[in-house]
C-alpha cells in the first residue's frame, strides 16, 4: 500500500517540496566556506556530466585533424561532416527504421500491459496473487537465456533479418510494465467502476473509457520507458538485423565504428556526429516529457526495464 | 483491495460465484501476457535447457545430444574463467563505487532544494538517456589514450594518463569511469527516498546534539535503506549482464585492432560471440544457464542480507 500511496504523491503536480526551508541568517564565516565549497562540488560534477555532450557536439563540427584540439568552439564550423555521413553511410534510413521500431515498440507495450495490468487490479480472481507472483518472477529472468531460442523462434518464422522481431513481442505486454501501472489501476477508487457497471458498460469498455483516461499519466510513463529502452537498445537489431538498409541507429552507428574506412581511419569527427543523432532525439523526448521520466523513475524505482 | 478478497472467500479452494463468473473475463484480460509468457519466456527457457546439452549449428540446423560436455568444457576454458574475472572485477568495483557516488550526489541535489533541484538532477540524469552505443562511442574518444579528453584532464594538472583502450592493466577501469558517468538513474532513486525522510528526525537529532555526520549514519542511511538495497541489487544484475557499451568499443567486425587480448570480455560478451558469431549455440546456452543460476543465488543472497539491514516503514 504504500507504494501505491507514493506512486499518486508522485504524479500529482505541485507536490515539489523542498528540502530546506530558506531562513535568514547572520553572515558566518564557516558556514559560508562550508557552502562555498558545497558549491563548487556541484559545480563540478555538472560539468563531468554535461561537458562531454557538449565536447561531443563540438567534435562532431571540427575538421578530423582537429578533432582532439582544445577549442570548444570549432573554426571554421565543419557544417559538412553532417552531410558527409549521410552520404557515406544509410544515416537515412537508418532513422526512418529507428522511428518505426521505436513507435510500434512503445505503442502496443503501453496498450497491452494496460490490458493485462487492470485485470490484476480490478478482477477478483482465484489465484491472483500466485498468478502475479509470476509476473513478478519473470521480471528476474536475464534476457541471455531467452536469447538464443528467441533467435531460433523468430527464425522460423521467417521473421530474421527484418524489423518485426524489434517490436512485435511487445504485442503481449511486459512484467515490468505490468507491475507499475498494476499500482496505479489499485488507487483509483472502485466505485468508479461500480458505477459504470450500472451503467451497462462492459468490461473492456470500462477499461477503455474510464480506467485508462485516469491513468494517462502513468500510461505516459511506459511509454516513454519504452520509446527510451526500443531506441537505444542494440542487442536486437544486432541479432536479427543483416541487411545493411534494415539497420537501427544504434547498429548503424555501431557498423560505422567498425567501418574500415570511418572508424577503422579514425575519422572521429564522422563518429561524432553519429552518436550526436542517435542522442538528440532522446534529449528532445526527456524535454517533452521531462516530469514523466524522473517521477516514473522515482516511483517505480527503475529506470526502465 | 486483495484484503477484502480475502474476507469474502468462504473457505480455502472454494470460489464464490461472483469469482468464478469473471474468469473468462480475466482470461480475455491476461491473453496477452499468457501467450507472451508461453512463446517468449516459458518455451525459451525450457529449449535452452535442452540446447546446453547439445551441440546445436544453427548453419545446419542439426543438434546431437551430449550430456553434460558443454558444462564440462565451461570447467577447462580458459575464456570462461577470463570472462568471469573481467565481470566481476567490474562488479566489485562498480557496484559500491555506483552506491557512495550516487548517495553523494543524491545528498548534494537534496541540500540543493527548490528548482535549481530540477536543473540540476537533470544534468545528472543526461548521461542516462544517451545510448549505449553512443556512449562506447564517446568513451572510444573520452579514454583515447593519446589525446582522449581524460588524459588531457589529467596531463592539465600533471599526471601521464594510461593508455585506457589499449593497455590490458587499464581497460576495465576506464569501462569502471564510463559507467560511472551514467548513474543518473541511481542518484534519482536515492534522491527520492532522502524525500520521504521526514524532517522532524534531524530535528530531533539536532536537538539531542547529534551531528552531521551522526544523523547521515543514524538516520539518513537506515531510513533509505530500502532504496540502498533495491539499486545495489539492479546494480549487480546488471554489471554482470554488461554489453552494448563494451561491445561496441571493442567488438564487432573491428576486433583486434587493439592489443588488449582478453581484457574487455565480459560474460554475456563471450556468449553472445559463441552463439551468433562462433554458432556454437549449444554451448552458448549452457553458458547462459550458469549465469542465470548465478544471478539467482547472488540475488538471493542478497535478499537474504536485507532482512538484516533493511529498514521498511511500517513493520
Amino acid at each position: 500500500m504504500a507504494t501505491e500511496t507514493r506512486a499518486e504523491r508522485a504524479l500529482t503536480p505541485g507536490l515539489e517540496r523542498t528540502a530546506t526551508a530558506t531562513r535568514r541568517e547572520r553572515f558566518e564565516p564557516r558556514k559560508f566556506l562550508t557552502n562555498a565549497g558545497f558549491i563548487a562540488l556541484l559545480i563540478f560534477f555538472t560539468v563531468l556530466f554535461i561537458y562531454p555532450f557538449i565536447w561531443l557536439v563540438s567534435a562532431s563540427l571540427k575538421p578530423g585533424a582537429e578533432v582532439f584540439s582544445r577549442e570548444l568552439i570549432p573554426d571554421p564550423i565543419q557544417w559538412n561532416n553532417y552531410s558527409r555521413l549521410f552520404e557515406l553511410s544509410k544515416m537515412g534510413a537508418w532513422t526512418v527504421n529507428s522511428v518505426i521500431v521505436t513507435f510500434l515498440a512503445a505503442t502496443t507495450v503501453t496498450i497491452t500491459s494496460a490490458l493485462v495490468a487492470f485485470a490484476f487490479a480490478y478482477f477478483r480472481f482465484p489465484y491472483r496473487n500466485v498468478v502475479f507472483g509470476i509476473v513478478l518472477a519473470s521480471m528476474m529472468l536475464p534476457g541471455a537465456v531467452t536469447m538464443i531460442p528467441n533467435f531460433l523462434i523468430w527464425n522460423a518464422l521467417g521473421w530474421v533479418n527484418t524489423l518485426t522481431p524489434l517490436w512485435a513481442a511487445n504485442l503481449f505486454a511486459s512484467p515490468f510494465y505490468i507491475f507499475l501501472l498494476r499500482q496505479f489501476f489499485l488507487g483509483l477508487p472502485r466505485e468508479l467502476f461500480d458505477a459504470a457497471r450500472v451503467d451497462g458498460a462492459s468490461y473492456l469498455r470500462m477499461w477503455w473509457s474510464v480506467a485508462l483516461p485516469l491513468t494517462r499519466a502513468a500510461l505516459i510513463v511506459v511509454f516513454v520507458f519504452e520509446l527510451k529502452a526500443a531506441w537505444t537498445d542494440l542487442v536486437k537489431p544486432l541479432i536479427f538485423l543483416r541487411d545493411i538498409n534494415l539497420f537501427t541507429l544504434p547498429l548503424g552507428l555501431k557498423s560505422i565504428i567498425d567501418n574500415p574506412s570511418i572508424g577503422g581511419e579514425r575519422h572521429f569527427e564522422l563518429l561524432a556526429v553519429g552518436g550526436v543523432i542517435v542522442t538528440v532525439p532522446m534529449i528532445l523526448i526527456f524535454f517533452l516529457g521531462q516530469r514523466y521520466f524522473l517521477e516514473g523513475i522515482a516511483t517505480t524505482g527503475s529506470t526502465g526495464r | 483491495m486483495s484484503s477484502q478478497a480475502a474476507v469474502q472467500r468462504p473457505k480455502r479452494g472454494r470460489w464464490t460465484a461472483a469469482e468464478k463468473e469473471v474468469i473468462p473475463w480475466v482470461l480475455l484480460f491476461l491473453s496477452p501476457w499468457i501467450v507472451g509468457l508461453i512463446v517468449f519466456t516459458i518455451i525459451p527457457m525450457g529449449w535452452s535447457l535442452w540446447l546446453s546439452f547439445t551441440n546445436y549449428d544453427p548453419l545446419t540446423q542439426r543438434g546431437d545430444f551430449i550430456g553434460i560436455e558443454n558444462y564440462l568444457d565451461m570447467v577447462s576454458d580458459k575464456r570462461v574463467a577470463t570472462s568471469l574475472f573481467n565481470t566481476i572485477y567490474f562488479t566489485v568495483l562498480y557496484v559500491p563505487l555506483s552506491t557512495i557516488f550516487g548517495l553523494l550526489l543524491a545528498l548534494i541535489l537534496n541540500k540543493v532544494g527548490g528548482w535549481t533541484a530540477g536543473f540540476f538532477r537533470t544534468a545528472f540524469y543526461l548521461p542516462n538517456l544517451t545510448p549505449a552505443v553512443a556512449v562506447g562511442t564517446l568513451f572510444l574518444m573520452i579514454l583515447n589514450g593519446q589525446s582522449g579528453l581524460l588524459n588531457q584532464a589529467l596531463g592539465a594538472v600533471g599526471i601521464s594518463g594510461p593508455s585506457w583502450l589499449n593497455d590490458p592493466a587499464w581497460v576495465k577501469n576506464g569501462i569502471v569511469i564510463m559507467m560511472l558517468w551514467s548513474i543518473g538513474g541511481t542518484v534519482i532513486i536515492y534522491f527520492a527516498a532522502l524525500r520521504n525522510v521526514p524532517g522532524e528526525m534531524y530535528e530531533a537529532a539536532r536537538i539531542d546534539g547529534a551531528g552531521a555526520w551522526k544523523q547521515f549514519l543514524n538516520i539518513t542511511v537506515p531510513m533509505i535503506s530500502g532504496a540502498l538495497f533495491f539499486t545495489i541489487v539492479i546494480n549487480t544484475i546488471a554489471s554482470l549482464q554488461l554489453f552494448s557499451e563494451i561491445y561496441t568499443m571493442f567488438y564487432g567486425a573491428q576486433q583486434g585492432q587493439g592489443s588488449t587480448g582478453d581484457a574487455a570480455l565480459f560474460y554475456v560478451i563471450y556468449l553472445f560471440r559463441n552463439a551468433f558469431e562462433f554458432f556454437e549455440m549449444g554451448y552458448a546456452s549452457a553458458l547462459a544457464w550458469v549465469l542465470f543460476v548465478v544471478i539467482l543465488i547472488i540475488t538471493l543472497i542478497q535478499v537474504r542480507l536485507s532482512s538484516r539491514f533493511v529498514y521498511y516503514e511500517g513493520e
